[in-house]
């Protein structure tokens, strides 16, 4: 798996780029089949063939514009704010996605895999919802507590996962998988709690948070962009300059790359496994924050959605690297803004969202498909990956040199 | 029958492993194939095996034009070969692994009943012919690594190999196996069988060759008698004339400052692996540990170095103790460790030269700044070792996983010699590496010890030992047989070979001096020194 990880994450950005473009031609062509007026068309396609290609290319065209316009701009709405809100929702919506494929890029990078963003971002926002509906702190310090709770009960979430592989090396993958239920669970059972639900509620639900506790709106009341937003990208730069100028840093990619090379130097593998699942968790517990405090304002069983799941795609997306997770955070937030217009104008469903993002991760993590797809040259590999076997391998590595 | 290779060239990329190759090999003759690592010797007897297509030329057998698709067409054709890693199941036995992949049939057709009466039956008539003593019934994994050897080698017969092709085969022999296995080669030559031996050690190659073809880069070069002179050898493969020795200066021994007593490592099953071993090095003196693969040398030095987790017993380094200490408190102590696999243990490829450098170290000042990694201070670095080191690559921002064998030794020796030391391990310093690169190697490994620093190698190669070391601990199913001094015996390399298989000190002087081996003898019949010269 870590052979893997590394393949993908030194893929080019060819591949990236071409594995998006692939995964929207393929979304066209299902909208296209999936449009009555094509499907009509394909009865006589034998006789008019172009009915049935002209009609499936509107189809397409008309819910990718829809969607495009749901994304970024609508010159057909009505008002000025209208025009410009789906850009702001595109950010509001990336916001938590980016937070918590930052936590598992970071874990990647140590050769972790983190499935855990779920379970972490719910850690996150059990402890800052109770931050937000039972404490009544000033204005200030009571969004800055919140948000520390957010990030504090994400780290012990990933944070136990680190110690259980740094301990007894029990797998990540099903370690995380599994605290994901927990913590699922967990808050389901806390919002039938006194603590947790709503007086006089009979669904699960919390209070909502205190204004205070809430992120301030970036652009007025008209939008939803809240300074969450500021706050993810603040800690991309963050985790860009942890990974590649910190010697913190140089020890968690040292671990990722050589496990054995870091120990022979020194380095603790497991203080770098348990490190990086803090810190992974923490980032997905500012995502659990941005969801709480900035958009969704109470506590449901829901509230995750995808955001978890997504992560992951996002992460490999954005190959692990913290640029290229914010702007694979950003498509992916693009794609879900905008397919809520596109599902109200075309009738287009947004599930077409889900087969796209379905097969950009299909794409990302199968580089050699794409390549093989695209024609590309294969990328050099390191000659110890070699099939050839050692020998051959050796000798071809001295008579380079 | 003959063998015969016209202009085989392969090619990988830009690469050209094997250019326009010649070769005959006659009818029972033992043909050497000698090169350095790296020449294409491997590529080329993968050609023969058929798990390489060759881009241009053609193989004859007796003339005739032979298609290789696959080692299966090799082994119809009368070819077999012994890898260097043997290709054995560990919990079947002999006969089993013998008919491994043509499993003999009995019955009515079509039933297939697997005839093992008949494999052992064939493995124990192949075994007394040509005197191999294996037992058609005992499981690989109870055999030690010359039997093993000698069941790859029946597999061949069994499926009537007329030309063997053995890669290597010594590697993992102690001299005196080694004698045995030459003993087995000259009753399969006088049966008729041909054998090519692939090879990088000079010293075997006079004993065994009828012919010497040598091959550099990827190009035969020449060809040569046995009776040639090493040096001239060695210079034919090398491309120039070369040192064969160390030149060292007697040592200047100091205080004794490591001092390992009663040392006990067990491994996952509780073995012990390295089991009560007492070792002392002084200031200015290298102790080379010397022994068969797997008889403890490698946990020896990782328990030292804190990277073995049972160890019991005492390792001082002056007055601090080690055992119970990280690797990083180890490393911090003042010890420099050169492991013995630097790809897997020593680099991580995908990091830069300069990154690696730094590998230990980047905790400190100059390259730590606070949290941060002094990127300035990295790249200084990078330039004065990859000059003092002579490291050739590019740049110092260079993945070192695309680096040489011997470049990424030479890294590895850079991080691990730019710094003062209290006590030097280096564990197969110069395992792969070219005639160039060991030299340069050897000669820092002695600079390092005319520092003052006490020095300690594991080498399962004799020559390399017998060129750096002061004094020998010889190695033994965890146990240190005997510590001799390097100038006590005359035919040194005769008592240590003895001793690597567990015969103490003085039993193996004495067996020494009655039978003197093979490989020794060709070399004092040829009239020239030994390769080493210390």
């Amino acid at each position: 798996m870590k052979s893997w990880l590394e393949d993908v994450r030194r893929s080019s950005w060819l591949v990236s780029l071409l594995a998006v473009v692939v995964a929207f031609v393929l979304g066209g062509v299902l909208i296209a089949l999936t449009d009555p007026d094509t499907q009509a068309a394909m009865g006589y396609f034998f006789a008019r063939p172009t009915d049935a290609v002209s009609a499936g290319w509107r189809a397409a065209t008309e819910a990718y514009g829809a969607m495009l316009r749901g994304a970024i701009y609508d010159p057909q709405a009505a008002t000025a704010t209208r025009q410009i809100r789906p850009i702001t929702e595109t950010l509001t919506v990336a916001t938590p996605l980016i937070a918590a494929g930052l936590g598992v890029a970071l874990a990647f990078r140590v050769g972790l895999f983190n499935i855990g963003a779920q379970g972490q971002l719910i850690l996150g926002v059990i402890l800052a919802g109770w931050v937000g509906f039972r404490l009544h702190l000033p204005v200030g310090i009571h969004l800055l507590v919140a948000v520390l709770a957010a990030v504090i009960g994400g780290a012990l979430w990933g944070g136990l996962v680190g110690v259980l592989r740094a301990r007894t090396g029990a797998p990540e993958v099903i370690t995380t998988i599994m605290l994901n239920y927990v913590a699922l669970y967990l808050l389901a059972y806390l919002l039938t709690t006194g603590a947790f639900q709503r007086e006089g509620a009979s669904n699960p639900i919390s209070p909502p948070i205190d204004d205070s506790a809430a992120f301030p709106l970036l652009l007025g009341d008209s939008f939803r962009l809240h300074l969450g937003f500021l706050v993810v990208l603040v800690a991309a730069a963050f985790v860009w300059w942890l990974l590649e100028r910190s010697t913190v840093g140089f020890r968690w990619r040292a671990v990722g790359a050589n496990p054995a090379a870091a120990r022979t130097a020194g380095m603790s593998v497991s203080a770098a496994y348990v490190g990086v699942m803090v810190a992974a968790g923490a980032l997905a517990g500012l995502a659990g924050a941005a969801q709480l405090l900035g958009t969704e304002k109470s506590l449901t069983g829901g509230i995750a959605g995808s955001i978890g799941p997504d992560a992951i795609t996002v992460a490999l997306l954005g190959r692990s690297r913290p640029l290229g997770v914010v702007l694979a955070g950003l498509l992916f937030g693009a794609l879900r803004a905008g397919g809520v217009l596109m599902q109200a104008q075309t009738g287009t469903p947004i599930d077409i969202v889900l087969v796209v993002q379905s097969v950009i991760v299909l794409l990302i993590a199968a580089p050699p498909l794409v390549r093989s797809i695209f024609r590309l040259e294969p990328r050099k590999r390191r000659s110890t990956d070699s099939a050839d076997g050692a020998a051959p391998t050796a000798e071809r590595q001295g008579a380079a040199a | 029958m003959e063998l015969a290779l016209e202009g085989i060239t392969k090619r990988f990329g830009s690469l050209v492993a094997n250019d326009g190759i010649d070769l005959v090999v006659a009818p029972g003759e033992v043909h050497c194939l000698l090169g350095e690592n790296g020449a294409g010797k491997s590529t080329l007897m993968n050609v023969i095996y058929g798990l390489y297509r060759p881009d241009a030329g053609r193989i004859l057998v007796d003339g005739r034009p032979l298609e290789l698709t696959g080692p299966g067409d090799a082994m119809a054709a009368g070819i077999g070969m012994v890898h260097q890693h043997f290709m054995l199941v560990p919990v079947f036995t002999v006969a089993e692994n013998v008919v491994l992949g043509h499993e003999p049939t009995k019955g009515p057709k079509g039933v297939g009943l697997l005839d093992l009466a008949g494999a052992r039956r064939r493995v124990r008539e192949l075994s007394d012919r040509y005197g191999l003593a294996v037992d058609p019934d005992a499981l690989i994994e109870d055999l030690p690594v010359g039997v093993q050897q000698r069941v790859e080698i029946l597999k061949a017969l069994v499926r009537d190999a007329k030309v063997l092709i053995l890669d290597e085969p010594t590697a993992v022999l102690t001299p005196q196996e080694t004698d045995e296995l030459i003993a087995i080669m000259r009753q399969l030559t006088a049966a008729g069988t041909s054998i090519v031996f692939i090879t990088h050690k000079l010293r075997e190659v006079r004993a065994i060759a009828d012919r010497i073809t040598v091959i550099r880069r990827g190009k035969v070069v020449g060809s040569a008698d046995p009776s040639a002179p090493e040096n001239e050898l060695a210079a034919l493969m090398v491309g120039r004339s070369v040192s064969l020795g160390v030149t060292k200066a007697p040592p200047k021994t100091g205080e004794v400052t490591v001092r390992v007593r009663d040392l006990v490592v067990r491994d996952h099953a509780g073995t012990r692996v390295v089991d009560g071993v007492d070792l002392d090095i002084a200031r200015g003196e290298v102790l080379a540990v010397a022994g068969v693969q797997g008889n403890g040398q490698t946990e020896l030095t990782e328990a030292i170095v804190g990277l073995q987790d049972a160890v019991t017993g005492s390792i001082r380094l002056g007055e601090t103790e080690l055992v119970g200490l990280r690797t990083r408190e180890v490393l911090d102590a003042g010890v420099g460790f050169v492991p013995e696999d630097r790809t897997h243990d020593g680099l991580v490829g995908t990091f830069s030269i300069e990154e690696n450098l730094v590998l230990d170290r980047h905790r400190a000042a100059p390259f730590a700044k606070g949290p941060a990694l002094d990127r300035t201070a990295l790249r200084a670095n990078a330039t004065q070792l990859i000059g003092d080191f002579d490291v050739r690559a590019s740049g110092p921002e260079v993945a070192a996983g695309t680096l040489s064998g011997g470049n990424q030794q030479k890294v590895v020796l850079a991080r691990e010699l730019s710094r003062p030391l209290q006590l030097f391990i280096a564990s197969q310093p110069t395992r792969g590496l070219d005639v160039g690169s060991i030299e340069f190697v050897h000669r820092r490994i002695v600079a390092e010890r005319d520092a003052g620093t006490p020095v300690l190698i594991v080498s399962t190669e004799l020559d390399e030992v017998l060129a750096l070391a002061d004094r020998i601990a010889v190695m033994y199913r965890g146990r240190v047989v005997g510590v001799v001094p390097a100038d006590r015996h005359e035919n040194l390399r005769d008592v240590l070979g003895l001793m690597m298989a567990g015969v103490p000190e003085a039993e193996a002087v004495a067996q020494a001096a009655a039978y003197p081996s093979e490989v020794e003898a060709a070399a004092a019949d040829a009239g020239d020194d030994p390769v080493v010269t210390t």
